[in-house]
């Protein structure tokens, strides 16, 4: 437990300055200590018990994605005090702290400047309730240093929050009362829990209304950080995500400082009134509702997948090669899901299933490799496409559906915007970290007129669809920023979006209560097995993947006689996605090399959907 | 050396300790040197700066074991010897290689800065702007310090200029002494590498101004006056605060003395934002931004928008305490303290200078550039490094790797021609999904100046350059769009067939005159956009019809064709050979090593640095030889369609065989323009031609097609329809009215080929113009 204590002993190494190793062996030694097993789950997340709870200057984690980065800023690293009664100068260390102590010698000759920058950072925009629950429950098994116990309390709040505003994620009649349907037991508590600190929760919440905490997407909730980085700047990107380990800091004067200005000084100090208002509110919100974290060490999540190992350490090897062996089984099961979900066609199940484990894997020059953007048209209308969301976020770590409707798509900032008033990126719904899925619906998409904001989101989506890449908006110029996102996209016809693959949904079953068809196959499901469909889609990605040369030799032969046959038919564009489908469907049997085997099954599901939109076209006449 | 003596003194120097520094008092420094007006300037001769400083010398130098060697204290830097330095370069410094249109109509083998001096002496501006390379090549100690201890050199270089000039020019009256401004430090760094070490140091950073604030007037000087006995006195500024006396000295009243804002001496003030420029920006991080802070005549010198680069004191200033408060934020407020501007745009707005933002090569680098130009095939291995995700077209790609290098510019307004259009202009037509948009993308990627837009989406003001009302200031500003954005660059048009109309004939100019006409809200200016277009066309009908020519394809009107120098069509050759080839490319794209991977990436930063370098320094020129096959590749060109009765080649066409020649001979680095690189441009002109003015019909190349939308034979054609319908109707006697219905149904019954109403229509329209006839309605009548 002396791991928490960090403050504490960084002040008294500042003494022996001329020794600048010190530093280094603080990171070792946490680094050390957080590599070590389960000693980072003794660590109070962020993510999961609320502020109050924690205690200021204690270790803590955060979950997150980083938002925006500051300008960097320089402190004193080193300072020195002056006593006022006794006159002694003290050395003091200002790494790691937001406030210096009392009687700061601002003329002293040892007063080091240092380099930090501060990240805004929130958590990971579209995390699924599940992936939240279950980190949550795997932290409440260790409880240190916080008075905090886990319980049932503040989950239950947030779903109840998810319930109004967002999408309700429980297959639940609507009247049946918030508080009853609690998939995963344990809901018993609950109710004389929420009571109690109802009051604490509602106010923080309260007061974010009116301070805007840049959550990429509307209805999120939890704590936006502004979290200090010492060391290693380069290394972080925006809207990377990462798991935080570091000081918590609250301290009450960051929030007076901005608040209580003597206007005096103001006058005669521009350098301060320089900061517009809403400047000041973007950099120093209250502590009490943004903290000030300072960064130990970061760790980058390749997922946020809690039913997976995060750190590719040798239980991962271990564990990825002891779910090989099931691998095939939980597709096929995982497959058949899906099927019914998609009412019974297999086809649809199985593209579906591929483009939920797509991953750009690289990028050669400008071309983006390995999306698969899915566009399932012939959806049924009314709530299918919905519930078709909901269940698609049962299974991955994070998702997000987007309701293209034409309100939406005119007023809904998508591309995230510099605010130079403020000084900090407003966020926008494309900000997302890597492997969100993004469910576009369009199916909500009625006629009507676009306007310029409209029609810049529909490029933007169409540019996030073909190049990966979302071109922010500095109002001065655009910067480009890559990203990673599966988009499916749902409609009724051909979608007006690009996509890389096209699938006619074609119905074997016509269920006369839609509604209750999709929920008796969700809760068919047991949760140990939606709990395995998580952990193979999530592994199926990280999978390394190989060509060898005798395949390659075969794939070149197919090509060439397909072309022969009929040139109009197949294009390089087909070849394209062939191999892409190849992939996908070889790592979904968690085959690492491309068989000629897998090579056939590409072509045959490739031609299989290929004969369903030409059908599809000769049926709606000349189709664009 | 108590501050006492400081303030009392009012010396544009500052002796004081390192940690003071750090806070940097507002009179010290360019920022606040003495820019005051002196009525008197025959005394500044003799300023008490110069007398006084002898004085500052003794009292704050800490003495040395040579004994004669003082310093200011903190510094290395003796005042004397600084000054006597400076003095020297200032008479000597001669730069015979300058190419700085600052210095334009100087004598460059005379001592440069002498002349600048006399400049002033002429036109009265009291400022003295200094490169320090110049600095550096002189003398690096000096430079050193004017680095390392700007706020205690540059007052001396102020001294040391005062002094040279009033003895040249004693007579010279100005507005106030001499200000030295030194840019280019050489330390130029990007807002990035900015650290704690910079802080107090002379650095030069680029950026582009984002936001301004109003003025502000910041006190230099309090004015007290007793409310008691009208005793007055003044209270300068120590480190942004005024020290109110407690006590009149003249009646000893206590806290009677009351700040008089009208008589207290101010200075003007400016905040900027700078925010870093894109292209110093590693991918996936956000922008930093700085505070810079304008005095004096520096303010309202730049405007949000503007690219520039700023020479000043970077600062660090502890974030104020709060007097109740015990314990204070631990971080520095920084800003840079401004002494130079020089924005890196202007230039667009006065023309004629070659690009200046001179990109620094490195030795090695150049050698690296220079080796890769000496292998014969520099080219092919160019090409091929460009967008090598997409297959083969190699032809296109060495199209677009001229138009990257473009011609060289040639200036003959002195002749009344205007500028020769030097950027090569490309069009890339053909079937949807020919991985046209992606050829696009990577060259916007490539070039630094490059911007993307798609016809569809682009309206002309998006393209040109719209003007918008200051929200703040209320004052009219000029935003400019993507074709201006792009001059020096390349602007890529995606959808170009999707644009309005309105939108295209922007282009018109754009593409010959390489300039933009704006008449908007009450500003009227000509813009310089030198931008090559790259733009991409998709055929009318979904597919390429290969029996249509280009123009009917794509319904652009020739006009605007003709102005492209390149036209290639991107179209699916569907041949085994190619197909196998295409095939083990794609698979490799998909699986391919990392090694590999790695090495393209070098290709490309290679690449980038190659055009780069090209771009600045090669220039060629034609030679004898490449004259004379220009000349005979024109005539031969002239020949083929003479045969035939008609025009194969317009002037145009010759121009841009000089630009592709010289392009190409940048490729090689070569200054001269040879034989080698006119057969190379002759062959990819001719290339593009035949696969985009090839006449269906005929199957000869026909460059009408291009020039006047309409192949020779179709005009043949549509002549011989005319004459005949005019024999019918001379054949029917004298009928002064006819049928349109039955007239149509005679000329097809008569005709031997078939004549579709189109024809038929044309052919009244081209008798109507002959005034034969005329229609109404239904009815033809006959003049």
């Amino acid at each position: 437990m002396r791991m928490w204590f960090i403050c504490r002993f960084c002040c008294p190494a500042a003494q022996s300055n001329s020794n600048p190793e010190w530093e280094a062996k603080v990171l070792e030694y946490f680094k050390g200590q957080l590599k070590e097993k389960e000693s980072h789950s003794w660590v109070p997340s962020l993510n999961d018990v609320p502020l109050h709870y924690l205690k200021p200057n204690s270790l803590v984690k955060f979950r997150c994605l980083v938002q925006d980065m500051f300008d960097p800023e320089f402190y004193m690293g080193v300072y020195e005090t002056v006593d006022p009664s006794t006159k002694a100068n003290v050395l003091r260390c200002g790494k790691y702290k937001d406030v210096t102590e009392c009687g700061v010698d601002l003329n002293s000759r040892n007063t080091v400047t240092a380099e930090r920058q501060t990240f805004y950072c929130v958590p990971i925009p579209g995390e699924s309730p599940w992936a939240k629950e279950i980190s949550f429950l795997s932290a409440a098994r260790v409880v240190p240093s916080t008075s905090y116990v886990p319980s049932r309390q503040k989950r239950s709040y947030e779903e109840d929050d998810d319930d109004m505003d967002t999408q309700p994620q429980k297959q639940r009649e609507p009247h049946t009362g918030t508080h009853q349907a609690e998939p995963h037991g344990n809901g018993d508590s609950k109710r004389q829990e929420t009571e109690a600190p109802s009051s604490q929760t509602t106010t923080p919440s309260d007061c974010s209304s009116h301070l805007d905490l840049n959550f990429p997407l509307p209805g999120e909730r939890g704590p936006a950080c502004l979290v200090k980085v010492y060391e290693g700047l380069d290394s972080f990107k925006l809207n990377d995500t990462l798991e935080i380990y570091g000081i918590l800091s609250v301290n009450p004067v960051l929030t007076v400082l901005g608040e209580e200005k003597d206007p005096s000084l103001l006058l005669l100090n521009p350098t301060e009134s320089m900061e517009t208002p809403e400047e000041q509110r973007a950099h120093d919100p209250p502590a009490s509702l943004v903290p000030r974290l300072h960064m130990l060490y970061a760790r980058p999540l390749q997922h946020n997948n809690p039913l997976l190992p995060s750190a590719p350490t040798e239980d991962q090897s271990a564990f990825v090669s002891s779910f090989l062996v099931e691998m095939a089984s939980v597709r096929a099961e995982l497959l058949a899901y899906l099927t019914h979900v998609l009412l019974g066609d297999g086809l649809a199940a199985e593209y579906l299933l591929l483009h939920l484990i797509s991953d750009v894997y690289t990028r050669r020059d400008v071309l983006p490799l390995g999306k698969f953007t899915l566009n399932l048209s012939g959806c049924p209308l009314n709530s299918y496409t919905e519930r078709l969301y909901q269940i698609v976020q049962q299974l991955v770590p994070c998702s997000y559906r987007l309701s293209m409707s034409l309100h939406t798509m005119n007023s809904m900032r998508l591309v995230p915007k510099k605010d130079y008033v403020a000084n900090r990126l407003v966020s926008g719904a494309l900000q997302l970290a890597r492997n969100t899925s993004l469910f576009l619906d369009e199916t909500q998409l009625e006629q009507g007129q676009l306007d310029s904001s409209g029609v810049r989101n529909i490029t933007a989506l169409g540019n996030l669809i073909s190049w990966q890449k979302v071109d922010y908006d500095f109002s001065y110029h655009q910067m480009e920023f890559p990203c990673n996102i599966n988009v499916l996209v749902t409609s009724e016809g051909r979608s007006l979006l690009p996509s890389d693959c096209q699938v006619p949904l074609q119905p074997q079953v016509t269920p006369p209560n839609m509604e209750e068809y999709l929920t008796t196959i969700h809760m068919a499901q047991f949760t140990s097995q939606i709990n395995k469909f998580r952990v193979y889609l999530s592994l199926a990605r990280t999978l390394d993947y190989s060509i060898s040369d005798e395949v390659t030799k075969a794939v070149e032969d197919d090509f060439v006689d397909m072309r022969k046959d009929d040139p109009q038919s197949v294009t390089a564009e087909d070849l394209h996605r062939m191999l892409v489908v190849a992939r996908l469907l070889s790592l979904s049997l968690g085959q690492t090399t491309l068989s000629r085997d897998g090579w056939m099954r590409a072509k045959h599901i490739d031609m299989l959907r290929r004969s369903r939109t030409e059908q599809q076209k000769s049926l709606n006449g000349n189709e664009p | 050396m108590s501050l006492g003596i400081e303030v009392d003194m009012s010396s544009p120097l500052m002796y004081g300790t390192p940690s003071s520094r750090v806070e940097g008092t507002p009179r010290s420094g360019v920022g606040g040197t003495p820019a005051r007006q002196r009525p008197d300037l025959g005394s500044i001769r003799k300023a008490p700066q110069v007398d006084l400083h002898s004085d500052a010398d003794g009292a704050v130098a800490s003495e040395q074991a040579l004994g004669q060697k003082l310093v200011i204290w903190g510094t290395d830097v003796n005042v004397g010897t600084c000054k006597e330095k400076f003095q020297r370069f200032l008479q000597r410094f001669i730069d015979p290689t300058s190419n700085e249109d600052e210095n334009a109509g100087l004598d460059l083998n005379e001592p440069l800065y002498m002349q600048k001096l006399e400049e002033i002496s002429v036109v009265g501006e009291p400022v003295l702007n200094v490169n320090c390379s110049h600095v550096q090549s002189f003398d690096a100690d000096l430079y050193r310090q004017l680095i390392s201890y700007p706020q205690e050199v540059i007052p001396t270089f102020d001294m040391a200029v005062n002094e040279l000039f009033f003895e040249r020019f004693p007579d010279s009256i100005l507005e106030h002494q001499i200000q030295v401004r030194p840019y280019n430090a050489l330390k130029t760094r990007n807002m990035r590498s900015l650290n704690p070490e910079d802080i107090d140091q002379m650095i030069t950073i680029s950026g582009m101004v984002i936001r301004t604030s109003q003025l502000i007037p910041e006190m230099q000087e309090a004015f007290f006056q007793c409310q008691v006995c009208a005793f007055s006195t003044r209270v300068e500024v120590d480190r942004g605060r005024i020290a109110e006396p407690a006590v009149c000295r003249n009646c000893n009243t206590t806290h009677s003395l009351a700040l008089i804002h009208n008589r207290s001496a101010f200075s003007d003030k400016q905040m900027i934002k700078v925010q870093e420029s894109p292209d110093d920006m590693p991918a996936g991080q956000t922008p930093h931004t700085t505070i810079v802070y304008a005095h004096n005549d520096l303010v309202d010198k730049v405007q949000p928008g503007d690219r520039i680069n700023i020479t000043g004191i970077y600062r660090a200033v502890p974030m104020r305490e709060n007097p109740r408060q015990s314990n204070v934020k631990s971080v520095y407020k920084t800003h840079i303290d401004v002494i130079h501007f020089r924005k890196t745009d202007e230039k667009r707005l006065h023309g004629l200078d070659e690009d200046s933002d001179q990109k620094l090569f490195t030795e090695e680098r150049v050698q690296i550039l220079k080796e890769l130009a000496s292998k014969p095939d520099v080219y092919d291995r160019l090409s091929s490094a460009l967008a090598p995700s997409i297959y083969e077209h190699e032809d296109i790609k060495k199209g677009i790797l001229l138009q990257l290098f473009g011609g060289t510019r040639k200036d003959f307004s002195q002749t009344g021609r205007g500028n020769f259009r030097a950027e090569v202009n490309i069009l890339l037509c053909g079937d949807p999904g020919t991985s046209k948009s992606q050829l696009l993308q990577y060259v916007f990627n490539l070039v630094p100046r490059g911007q993307y837009t798609s016809g569809k989406g682009s309206s002309a003001v998006g393209l040109t350059a719209y003007v918008m009302k200051d929200p703040e200031t209320k004052q009219l500003v000029l935003q400019t769009g993507a074709l201006v954005l792009s001059d020096n660059g390349i602007c890529c048009i995606d959808e170009f067939d999707k644009m309005s109309d309105s939108t295209r004939s922007v282009l018109h100019e754009v593409m010959e005159q390489q300039t933009l006409s704006i008449a908007k809200a009450g500003i009227i200016c000509q813009l310089n956009a030198r931008t090559s277009v790259l733009a991409a066309a998709n055929p009318v009908e979904s597919q390429w019809n290969p029996k249509k020519t280009t123009i009917e394809n794509i319904q652009l009107p020739h006009t605007l064709l003709s102005r492209f120098d390149l036209i290639f069509l991107m179209l699916d050759p569907q041949d085994e050979a190619y197909d196998r080839r295409l095939a083990h490319h794609l698979v490799a794209l998909y699986y391919q090593s990392e090694e590999q991977i790695e090495e393209e990436f070098l290709d490309m930063a290679v690449l980038k640095d190659y055009i780069a370098y090209a771009r600045t320094y090669i220039n060629p020129r034609l030679n004898e030889e490449a004259s004379q096959a220009l000349i005979e590749a024109y005539v031969d060109m002239r020949k083929i369609g003479s045969g035939r009765g008609m025009v194969s080649a317009y002037p145009r066409q010759l121009e841009s065989l000089i630009r592709l020649a010289e392009a190409h001979a940048k490729v090689r680095f070569s200054d001269k323009v040879e034989t080698i690189d006119v057969e190379e441009a002759k062959r990819l002109q001719r290339e593009a031609l035949k696969q985009s003015a090839t006449d269906p019909r005929t199957g000869f190349v026909d460059i009408s097609i291009l020039t006047t939308g309409m192949s020779a034979t179709a005009r043949k054609r549509k002549e011989e329809v005319a004459q005949a319908l005019k024999k019918m109707i001379q054949s029917k006697g004298k009928t002064p009215a006819m049928k349109y219905q039955q007239l149509f149904d005679d000329l097809r019954g008569q005709s031997e080929a078939a004549i579709t109403k189109d024809m038929f229509e044309e052919a009244l329209r081209a008798l109507a113009d002959e005034d034969y006839l005329t229609v109404t309605g239904k009815t033809v009548r006959l003049l």
